[in-house]
Parts: C-alpha cells; structure tokens; sequence
C-alpha cells in the first residue's frame, strides 16, 4: 500500500468518525448549522481525497450521502430521526467500503454492493434533485466538482479602515498597492460614506472603505497578511472566489453602508450580476421579516439562487470548501506528528534502560556522597522528567473510546424501545494507548448490558417514580495513580434473590453457603453466568461478565460492581496508567529487596509494643491490621532488630506490611514474571536494581485482599471484621 | 456667478498638509460660488489626500456649490486611477480616464 493510499485510509476513517459524532449531535441539536457544515465537510473530504486515490465506489457513494448532506444544510431537507439514522447505517457503508479499499479489492463484496443499492435507494428517496436527473446524473455531478481546482479566482475584499489608522502613520493607499503585487484588482470601489461634512471632517482621520474584486491564485491567510500592519486599524472581510450569493448577502448586512448602494457597488466591480441582484433583492423584499440584522433568519438569497439554478452548488462549494480545507489542515498538521508506534516503543525501552541505569548510579553515589550524590540526583530528575514526557508521549485521551459510545446507545436503545441517555464524564482523562485499545471490549459488555439489563423500560420506571429517561453514565479519572472507569446505569440494580437462585441452579454455590451481599452480586462475573430472561442478540448469552473480568485482569485492572436495589448499579474498572514502568517504594525483609508501588504507600512507622501474635495495631484510632512479608513469603533470616510497618492503601482499604528495612524511593522497569509464577499471589512483577540484583514488585491490591481476607476469618474481634476505612 | 476661486496646491497632498488643506478648501467654498482645484504641482499623494478630494466634491454638492479639480499631476492621476475614482470626481483629465487598474 503505498503512502498516499494509507493516508486516504486513515484520513477517511477520521472522516467518518467525525461525520458519526457530527450526526449523533445533529439528532440532538438538529439547528446546530456549523454542525450540519462540519458533517458536509467531512463527506466532501472524503469524497475529494477519493477521486485523488481513484476509488470510485467510495467517491460515488460518498458523493450521494454529500448530496443529500447539502440538501439539509441548505435547509430544503428537515433533520428527521429516520434520515440520521440512514446517514448513519451510509457512514457504517462507507466505513466497509474503505476497508474494502484497504484491503485492496478492485470492487467491494457482493453483498456490500447490493447493501450499497439499497442506501442509494433510500438516499434518493431524500435527494429528488438526483432522482430527477436519472441515473448518469451520479458521474456528472461528480465531475462538476471533482476537478478540484476551480478556474475562476476572483476574490472579494471589503475592508474599512477606523479613523485613527493615518495618525498611526499607515496609509490605506500603501496597502492596496501592495496588494496588487499578489494578483489584480478587476474592480474597485472606493467609499466615504463615512466622512462628515463641513468642519466636522477631520482631514487627519481616515473615513475610507474599498471594495475589491480581485484576481490572485493567493492564499486567504496571504491577503490577509497584506493587512496585517493594520489589521488593528480595520475591519476587513475577503470572500474567497466562487462565494455563495448568500455570503455576499452577510456582507451587505454586515457593512455600515446602506444595502441597495452596496449592492450596486458589488455589481459595479462584478461581483455580482445586476440579474442575481435584483432576483436575489425582490426575493429578500419578500420574506416575512425583512430586518437586515435578522438576515440569518431569512431565506438565503444563496438557497433561492440555487434553487433557481442560478449558480452551481458542487462548484460553489468546492471553492468554498477548498478554503475552510486548506486552512483547517494547515492549523491541524503544524500541531500534531505522525509517528510509527514501533518507534515510539523502542524510545521507551530505552528510557526504561535509562531508568534502571539511573537508579544503579545513585545506588553508587550514595556510597561516595557529597557532590557525587548531588550530581546524580540532578541526573535522576532529568531521567525522572525524561520517563514523564515518554510516557506522556502515549497517552491518549479516553474521550474517544467513550463518544463510541454514543452511537452503540442511541442503537440500542432504538432497538429496545427505550429512552436513553449517555453522560460522559472525565473524558480528557488520559491512559496508556496500549490500555485503551484493549479496554473497547469490556466497555462495551458493560454498556450493553446496562442497557439491556439495566435500565427498565419507560413504562416501568413511570411505575416506579423514576424519570422516563433512563441514563447511563461513563466516569473516569486518575486515583492515586490508578485511573479508574465506571459504567453507571439508574436502572433496576442488580436481584440478589435471582443471583442465588440462578448461581445455585448453576451449581456455582452450595446452599448452605451464606453469602454477604456483595459476594453475591460478584457471582455475575463468574463463567456462564446470566439471568437474563430472555437471550437477546445484545447480551444474555452468560459469556459477558466473566470475559470482561478476564480481560480487565490481564491489563493487571480489577472490576467491581455496587448495586442498589432499584437505584441502579456501578461497575468500577480500575487500571494502572501504564504497563511500563512504575515509582517504587523499596524495603527489605531479610536479604531480600521488595518493590511497593508508591501511589499505594500511605505512610511509613516504627513496629512498636506489638506482641508476636497480634497482627493489628492501633493507627491514631483506627484498627490497622497487617501482615509480615517474612512469613508471606517464607523468609527464615532472624529478625531485625527494628521492624517498620508500610501503610498501604487500595481501593479504600487500608493494611500494613511489616518489613524489615526501608530503602526509600526507587524507579523502576516492571518485568513480567514467567508463565510458571503467573498463579502467585501477592507478586506484580519484577524488576532489576543497580546492583543487577533482582527485586519482586508486589501486588498491593492482593495483599490487601489477603490482608483482609484473614481479618474476616478472625473470631476475635468484631472490629477485626473490617479494613480500616479510608479516612474522608 | 463670479469667476472660479483659484486654489492652487503647491505641497503634497498627504496627512502632513491635510487639514491646512482642508482649511484652505473650506474657506475657498465659502468665499466663492465655485471652486478650482490646481494639483498641477502635486508630487505624492496619499490617502488623506484621495480623501480631501472626495471631501471637496461632496462638500460643493452639499453647500450647491461647483468645484472644479484640474491639472491632475501624474500622481494624482494615476492614484484616481488606481482606486477608480474618475467617474466619481467628474472632472475631465488631461488623458481619458481608464476604468480599468493600472498595468503591472
């Protein structure tokens, strides 16, 4: 594939995503015009960038869905729900027909052609211009704006200056001058409406405007630049060729001066013909409110003169749009860098060498002290900053996962009859780019059988003195170095009664166990569960939550659900931000190095007064209780004479880790542990230290579990029964 | 009608002279029933100048008075030119007057 073609590809799908969440806003805001001129942007883009690649089937399709694109943006077409939702299944089509593209076929499948007729089809049904002209009317049309270059250049410029731009030392005159340098001026009006008479007029200030027609193969940002000294100094408007009549209707509006005498001046310098004008005037005189302010209430003179066939829509449009283009690109491409992932992959390994290299070298200084320890913690926070901006360099919003999801609501909700609304929230949260490609799947488990589950039908939730409404909202945001999801539906909660019923049917739980609520409502994510009375081709089928479980383990994540009995429920997906390389905080049991992930140290104290046996302690209040790293992990080393207890906390629970020695801060490349180790528990990973020793990354959320676990075990005490809670 | 008032400009016709020109203008106006405009002498113009011009025409209509602008310098002629104002000053120019922009 060569370059140009993968550029289209990628260019496209954009496209095509843009046009998505263009329509999806449209349907909620069918006024919205920018929207409606974005969404007609995006298809002519497309359409052009694939008659530049040469494929057709993209280009004439593309060409239809534009046209009736444009119908609605000029406002001969009503936004209805049935015609965003056929604009949609178009943008699903052309999505197929750039893979197909992609995939280097001549012509699409069989079945993608005919799923093509049929859209066509419809898009007639809405496109009568088309209809009208028959069947060959498709290449034509293409052709009238295909070409790309528009033959006629003629600018409008219309600039006034303020009166004090002569005592700034400028002269207007100076500036049209040099303009002439960049292309021709064909017409020219000068205006002094402004200047007063008598002794009123100051000969010192400046009452002049222009007019220009003018001929150039210029930029619009070049034009402009000729004004650039006195951009301050005047109100300039520059109208690229080929405008739509209408546009020279705002202008007229626009400017100070009386419209008929502006309208004249157009005409004189040929802007305009004195036909258009007086059609466009007379159809104007008409409308019912005729305030010159009101003009975008107004019937467009440009609409008229369309529908009059007085100027061409493609061959306005393309000018047009070549303009809004060219200038959008630029500003997009001076901003951002394509860079292949591979290399991108490879700078962080390195960085990660850098780290380790780093951490090995003031390992060494702390032995020599002074300037050397000095000189290297200098190192270790250009290396700290280095590791920042690399990781940085990965990360990507979350926001566009998540407006994926708008469209799987809208769908789906059309689907089931019911009413629902997306909240996303925290959508500039950013995470690891690797994390975010592979979190799509669970998520969109979790929306749909929210939807489907979750949220009642609208007759239910009037019953139940709910809105008629329902809503699903996706949340994240960073949390002590975690960054953490939530799928939250106000539906019906989650039926523990029918949890039981259906676990013990399934023999997943005996029926003499008793379960807390919360191990009961957890029982959904194991295999083959799912207590869906019906089984939808949505959800239902009990292959749902347990794969999302799975999934969100393998990106070392966690996900829980809370539910309320009629309030609805949460799924909390928690994950690391990145894969790669985590701040440490390093201990010693024994000879033994240990590596705690520092966003879940809390604080750091003495083990003091605690008798052998005990495994709590008091911290300002609270019951603490923790667990010895020496036993976890079977060390035998005699004991040191100064123990020191690690405050961890996740998830909102809090345990300590006896150790025998802190280490202090310590960077590290996380190094994933062999197959065989993959069942221990209590270990994330491991990594290598400066002295080329290895260290074992704990796995702080399990600890915490065991922690927990043994607490609950414990018949002692009833306060032991729990963690201490996080203090709010 | 008494014969036309003589103003003959003999300096620039820039922002620098502006408003002695502009003085000079008004006071020729309200001396006389007509006005004659000798740029004959003029080397550089600019935009106030273009403006005083326009100033004098409308200034004469409005009082009902003539004003007449002859001896157009080159200067002067080719920026009449140039902003296509010919038509709209009315005064006949030693060479016909081009709607069309200056030549390149």
């Amino acid at each position: 594939m060569d370059e140009l073609t993968s550029a289209f590809i990628e260019e496209s799908r954009e496209q095509l995503a843009d046009m998505e969440a263009g329509l999806l806003d449209l349907e909620r805001q069918p006024g919205d015009v920018s929207n409606l001129g974005a969404i007609f942007r995006a298809a002519h883009t497309i359409k052009g960038a694939s008659g530049v690649v040469e494929c057709e089937y993209v280009e004439n399709f593309t060409h239809q869905v534009e046209s009736v694109l444009d119908r609605l943006r000029d406002g001969r077409l009503g936004v209805s729900q049935a015609l965003v939702t056929l604009l949609l299944r178009c943008v699903d089509h052309m999505n197929k027909l750039v893979q197909a593209f992609a995939e280097g076929l001549p012509t699409p499948a069989e079945a993608l052609l005919a799923a093509g007729k049929e859209l066509t089809a419809q898009l007639l049904g809405y496109d009568q211009d088309l209809s009208a002209r028959g069947a060959d009317a498709e290449t034509r049309a293409v052709e009238k704006s295909g070409g790309g270059l528009v033959a006629t250049d003629y600018w409008h410029i219309s600039v006034r200056f303020n009166p004090g731009v002569l005592k700034n030392g400028m002269d207007p005159l100076s500036f049209l001058r040099y303009l002439v340098t960049l292309g021709d001026i064909t017409g020219i009006e000068t205006l002094d409406d402004a200047m007063p008479a008598g002794e009123e007029m100051d000969a010192e200030c400046c009452y002049l405007g222009f007019e220009i027609r003018f001929q150039s193969r210029a930029t619009k940002s070049e034009i402009e630049a000729v004004f650039a000294f006195v951009q301050d100094d005047c109100s300039l408007r520059i109208l690229p060729p080929d405008s739509l009549v209408a546009e020279f209707v705002e202008l007229i509006n626009s400017l100070p001066e009386d419209s008929m005498r502006l309208g004249e001046i157009l005409v004189r310098i040929g802007a305009l013909t004195q036909a258009e004008l007086d059609a466009s005037l007379a159809q104007q005189a008409e409308a019912p409110c005729a305030a010159a302010d009101q003009s975008s209430a107004l019937p467009r003179i440009g609409e008229v003169l369309v529908e009059q066939g007085l100027v061409q829509p493609e061959v306005v449009d393309a000018a047009v749009e070549r303009q809004a283009q060219v200038s959008q690109k630029k500003a997009a491409e001076s901003r951002m860098l394509r860079v292949h992932a591979d290399k991108l992959d490879s700078l962080i390994a390195m960085v990660g060498e850098l780290v380790i290299a780093g951490a090995s070298a003031q390992l060494l200084a702390r032995g020599h002290g002074g300037e050397m320890l000095e000189a290297t913690s200098i190192l270790a926070r250009l290396v700290e900053n280095i590791r920042d901006s690399a990781l940085q360099l990965r990360m990507v919003q979350i926001g566009e996962t998540f407006s994926r999801f708008h469209r799987v609501v809208r769908d789906v909700s059309k689907e089931l009859g019911k009413d629902i609304e997306l909240v996303v929230r925290g959508g500039d949260t950013e995470l690891d780019k690797s994390l975010v490609e592979k979190l799509g799947d669970p998520l969109m488990h979790l929306v749909r059988n929210g939807l489907d589950h979750g949220i009642e039908p609208a007759d239910v939730r009037r019953a139940r003195g709910k809105p008629a409404r329902g809503t699903l909202s996706l949340d994240a945001r960073h949390d002590s170095g975690n960054v953490v999801i939530q799928v939250r539906d106000d539906g019906g909660g989650l039926n523990r009664e029918r949890i039981r019923a259906k676990a013990l049917e399934r023999g997943l739980i005996q029926p003499a166990q008793t379960l807390t609520d919360q191990e009961i409502v957890n029982l959904i994510f194991e295999a083959g569960f799912s207590t869906a009375h019906s089984v939808s081709n949505l959800s239902g089928r009990g292959v749902g939550m347990d794969v999302v479980k799975r999934n969100i383990q393998a990106l070392r994540g966690t996900v829980e659900v809370a539910s309320e009995e009629g309030e609805g429920c949460t799924f909390t997906i928690r994950l690391p931000l990145t894969l790669a390389i985590i701040d440490g905080f390093l201990v010693e049991v024994g000879r033994a190095s240990y590596v705690i992930p520092l966003e879940a140290v809390v604080e750091c104290m003495e083990l003091r007064d605690v008798s052998a046996r005990r495994d709590y302690l008091n911290l300002r209040g609270e019951v603490l209780p923790f667990i010895r790293l020496r036993h976890v992990f079977g060390i035998e080393e005699p004991v040191s004479a100064r123990e020191s207890v690690v405050v961890i906390q996740f998830a909102g629970q809090r345990a300590g880790l006896v150790v025998d020695r802190l280490m202090g801060e310590f960077q590290t490349v996380i190094k994933p542990l062999g197959g065989i180790f993959r069942r221990l528990k209590g270990i994330a990973g491991s990594t290598i230290l400066g002295s080329g020793e290895v260290a074992l990354i704990l796995d702080v959320q399990s600890l915490v579990h065991i922690c927990s676990e043994k607490q609950n075990g414990s018949p002692q005490d009833a306060a032991r029964a729990y963690c201490a809670p996080q203090l709010s | 009608m008494s014969a036309p008032r003589q103003i003959v400009i003999e300096q620039d016709l820039t922002i620098y002279n502006a408003a002695e020109i502009k003085r000079r203008l008004l006071d020729g106006m309200a001396a006389s029933d007509s006005v004659e405009l000798d740029l004959s002498r003029v080397f550089e113009m600019d935009s106030s100048g273009v403006q005083l011009l326009l100033f004098l025409k409308k200034e004469a209509q409005r009082l009902g008075k003539e004003a007449r602008i002859v001896g157009h310098s080159p200067t002067v002629r080719e920026t009449i030119d140039f902003l296509n104002l010919a038509a709209r000053l009315g005064d006949p120019m030693v060479l016909p007057p081009a709607p069309q922009p200056p030549s390149q």
